[in-house]
């Protein structure tokens, strides 16, 4: 992805709006509704990244997984080692929504964070 | 075991505590209705939230992306209020034309509830294997993707090692994903039409991202497995949706996921003698999202299946709204005499929503429609009795996306009529 040739068309990901975006030789981006937009086409044809969400192992209540997310995004090609570490991961109800159950995951700069609160 | 069944008395019940039935208790609460009840069949409240987990939500309603259970947690927030009581695991049985609310649960026994007004915001069901008629053995594997969702991201199992998906809903797509992403393998998406059905970010972040290949133009031929599934065959199809023979592809799968569109849950109106739309399955609504029964009113996907949880919320408010103003006496008791405009669904257009419009019942009409294929720069065409009202030039028009239109009371100069929306050359 990141040796895309340039002239280059991608959808952005952004939002669900799904904006079909150009990148000329120079860098310049049209197509895009927002500013968000130019930032995501620069950043895919530079280091493209992704927010993961996923679930873990929740322990203590009837709810037997707790969905998380990144607090930040990762960098693509990492995809697969921070997957890895949240399948390791186990977390005891009560958990607040927001909580980070991993502190700056392998050294990425993003926490996993639980997305629900589940009481018990 | 008593004699009496408990019957409590509400100004409004709220049938499934989801994005739909919790925006339209905030809104109605929120207007003064006094007395809500809200009855969920999971649970916990949140509806098909929960298990999106998934992020994506909320950039309409809270300028931020949240996964789905965040998205449900601010939904819930908001509707705690002393007005509304919220009751989880209980399973609305009946509704009589009386509106009263028949239900049961562990947690409560055998109850009715006695209602002025209902909204009934009760989602959709997915179309299963039956409703493709996908021929050859019946294995366990097949499934549909909500169903896998559901297990993949609240009971925690994986639902297969190679797994292959059919229909590029948004559904299918994020659970390409989630399956690759979990270690499963993704042999492919298959689609049934030459182009896909859900939004191009999922194509681009759920297929491309993991290398998962889109098969458009071809679906499932035969499904082969003794206990569980063993393999699938993909054929292409031509323009007339019949197999063109020599297309024929085999993969070694395990697990088959159907993501072939949902159908709007109404049963329970059905039952009371709701009138429903052909076209999308929900009942037919005025402006104010009443149905044919006066004080019924309905709104999320048990009313048209949506793209989106955000707009899903905004029109729960409008239901909620609605529910209020018919309890205050305001609006919604019209006559069948009140002039009355029909909308209807023109050239390219696969539906229009509200069915009518009271003229004298608000300053502003939202409608709602999809089309029927993609199309690039062309223009929409509003017309009152066939007189161009106002023209909206599109660059894009996608039917797996759900448009919205604003009518001002003003645009339009009969009281009574037919209103159409159509596509036009640029």
């Amino acid at each position: 992805m990141s040796k895309t040739k340039l002239p280059a068309e991608m959808i952005c990901i952004v939002c669900p709006r799904g904006c079909h975006l150009r990148v000329d030789e120079n860098l310049n981006v049209t197509g895009n509704a927002c500013s968000r937009g130019v930032v995501y086409a620069k950043t895919e044809l530079t280091h493209p990244t992704r927010t993961i969400t996923s679930t873990v192992r929740l322990t203590g209540s009837a709810v037997g997984r707790v969905p998380v997310k990144t607090s930040e995004p990762i960098p693509k090609e990492r995809i697969f080692d921070v997957m890895a570490e949240i399948q390791r991961q186990k977390a005891a109800a009560p958990v607040d929504c927001g909580q980070v159950l991993i502190k700056n995951i392998l050294g990425l700069g993003a926490d996993l964070v639980a997305t629900r609160t589940i009481r018990s | 075991m008593t004699d009496t069944i408990i019957t409590e008395r509400f100004d409004l019940v709220i049938i499934g505590a989801g994005s739909a039935g919790l925006a339209a208790a905030a809104a109605a609460a929120k207007a003064g209705v006094q007395k809500i009840l809200v009855l969920e069949k999971e649970d916990h409240p949140g509806g098909i939230l929960l298990q999106c987990v998934h992020n994506g939500f909320g950039l309409h309603r809270y300028k931020e992306e949240l996964t789905g259970p965040e998205y449900a947690e601010r939904v819930l927030a908001e509707s705690c209020h002393h007005a509304i009581d919220l009751r989880c695991g209980a399973m609305v049985l009946s509704i009589t034309p009386e509106k009263v609310i028949r239900y049961s649960g562990e947690k409560y026994g055998y109850r009715q509830a006695c209602a002025k007004t209902i909204i009934c915001a009760t989602g959709a069901d997915e179309r299963t294997r039956g409703a493709v008629r996908i021929p050859g053995d019946r294995p366990t594997g097949v499934m549909t993707a909500g169903l896998a969702q559901h297990y993949m991201n609240l009971d925690g199992y994986m639902v297969g090692r190679r797994v292959f998906i059919l229909g590029s809903g948004d559904i299918g797509l994020i659970m390409s994903r989630r399956v690759a992403l979990e270690g499963g393998q993704v042999l492919g998406v298959a689609e049934l039409m030459p182009y896909s059905n859900g939004l191009a970010r999922n194509i681009a972040q759920c297929l491309n991202d993991f290398g998962i290949p889109l098969y458009l133009s071809h679906t499932v031929r035969i499904i082969r497995g003794k206990d569980r599934l063993e393999q699938i065959v993909l054929s292409q199809v031509d323009g007339n949706f019949d197999f063109i023979p020599g297309t024929d592809k085999t993969f070694d799968v395990d697990t088959l996921l159907l993501s072939v569109g949902l159908i709007p849950s109404n049963r329970l109106l059905t039952d009371l003698g709701v009138r429903l739309h052909p076209k999308t399955g929900g009942p037919v609504v005025d402006e104010t999202l009443q149905t044919s029964v006066p004080g019924v009113f309905s709104c999320g996907n048990s009313l048209h299946v949506h793209d989106l949880a955000d707009f899903v919320s905004i029109e729960g408010e409008t239901a909620g709204l609605a529910a209020a103003r018919y309890l205050a006496g305001e609006t919604g008791r019209l006559s069948d005499s009140a002039p009355l405009i029909k909308t209807e669904p023109g050239e390219g257009i696969s539906y229009l929503l509200p069915a009518k419009l009271h003229t004298e019942n608000a300053g502003e009409f939202l409608l709602k429609f999809r089309v029927k294929k993609p199309y690039r720069n062309v223009a929409l065409l509003l017309k009152e009795n066939g007189r161009l009202i106002r023209k909206v030039k599109k660059p894009y028009l996608l039917p797996a996306e759900m448009e919205n239109l604003r009518l001002k009371r003003e645009e339009l100069v009969e009281p009574a009529g037919t209103l159409t929306l159509e596509i036009a050359d640029e």
